[in-house]
């Protein structure tokens, strides 16, 4: 008895189940008028801090939360709660990565409605999260100034994935001879034309155009969002 | 390294739609994988073995076609491949782009299936 093979033609995207439930956080957030931030950047780059310094002024203003994952600890929800802003720490165990369902399961609990801006610290790393989508409307990558300038060579798909660059750590730049030109060229080459923000948390130095930058981005939410879409996932037309 | 999972995620997939189809052996799953896509294809297709192990596709190979990037070009009015993955531009006339319009894929587009 002899077998035969055949090709089924199939069109199925592997990461289908995480941008289903993207899509619909996404429009629950739409609906709820939340404006959501993630923030992806490799370990150490300062994510929490920046975060906890935007949340303390942000609040003063707008209702303001956050969720943050890491694979073990609670220790940053702890220092993000001293801006005294609803937090949720996310642990992933061994998952290098946030994923939609693990938002959803975050926010549990949680009345959108009351929120202006919900903010995402995704867990550090410069790799696995590019591939997932959290429903979020803006997505940040930060690069502090003691990485290297070629940071972004190095990485392009996630610098390519995220809509605006933040360079951490500025009130360090001299100490570290950090070549800020050299830096953006970086950015540039792998996402022409992204907004590029430098901000030390230490300091509050740039923290205020940051602040705008969110708020500008968050009036003018509809418009990113359709060009969200059109640079998102892209099938072959 | 996400890969272990992703591949879980395909051998998954490629289960579902064999059940769908009366339950057919599969022998090998078809994917497109774009340079884009966050996925490294070494990892994957050793991350698909383990994956397949204790399942219905124990044995099966992963045939990995992987998508290079194309960017549309508005000087050029075209989509265009792009210079590199570190320099966003245009190959042909060298204008710097980020509209990435192939490269992010990570489709499972066949099965090849014995019957």
């Amino acid at each position: 008895m002899s077998t035969q093979t055949r090709i089924i033609e199939v069109r199925q995207n592997v990461l289908k189940q995480n941008d289903i439930l993207a899509r619909a956080l996404r429009q629950r957030f739409h609906e709820a008028g939340v404006f959501v931030v993630s923030m992806v950047s490799s370990p150490g780059a300062g994510k929490t801090a920046l975060l906890e310094r935007t949340l303390t002024l942000l609040r003063q203003q707008f209702r303001v939360a956050a969720l943050v994952g890491d694979l073990a600890t609670e220790n940053d929800a702890a220092r993000l709660a001293r801006s005294q802003a609803p937090v949720k720490q996310i642990l992933t165990g061994t998952v290098c990565h946030l994923e939609a369902a693990m938002v959803q399961n975050a926010l549990e609990g949680w009345k959108l409605d009351d929120l202006d801006f919900l903010f995402i610290e995704n867990v550090g790393n410069l790799v696995c999260p590019s591939s997932y989508d959290l429903g979020e409307d803006l997505r940040l990558v930060l690069m502090s100034v003691t990485e290297g300038e070629d940071k972004p060579l190095k990485y392009p798909t996630i610098f390519n994935s995220a809509d605006a660059a933040v360079i951490t750590k500025i009130d360090l730049a001299s100490a570290v001879d950090f070549d800020a030109t050299a830096a953006k060229r970086s950015i540039q080459a792998v996402r022409p034309g992204m907004t590029i923000l430098e901000v030390s948390a230490k300091s509050g130095d740039g923290t205020e155009a940051l602040l705008d930058f969110l708020q500008s981005r968050r009036t003018d939410a509809s418009a990113m969002e359709a060009s969200r879409d059109a640079s998102a996932f892209a099938a072959p037309h | 390294m996400h890969e272990l999972s992703i591949a879980m995620s395909i051998v998954d997939l490629a289960q579902e739609e064999a059940d769908r189809r009366g339950g057919v052996q599969i022998k090998a799953v078809h994917l497109r994988l774009g340079l884009l896509s966050g996925v490294v294809k070494d990892a994957l297709l050793s991350s698909y073995e383990m994956a397949c192990e204790g399942t219905p596709l124990a044995g099966s190979q992963l045939v990995v076609e992987e998508v290079p990037v194309l960017v549309f070009c508005s000087h050029c009015d075209a989509r265009r491949p792009v210079h590199s993955t570190r320099l966003f531009c245009c190959s042909e006339c060298g204008t710097p782009t980020g509209d990435v319009v192939q490269g992010k894929e990570l489709l499972v587009v066949g099965l090849e299936v014995e019957e």
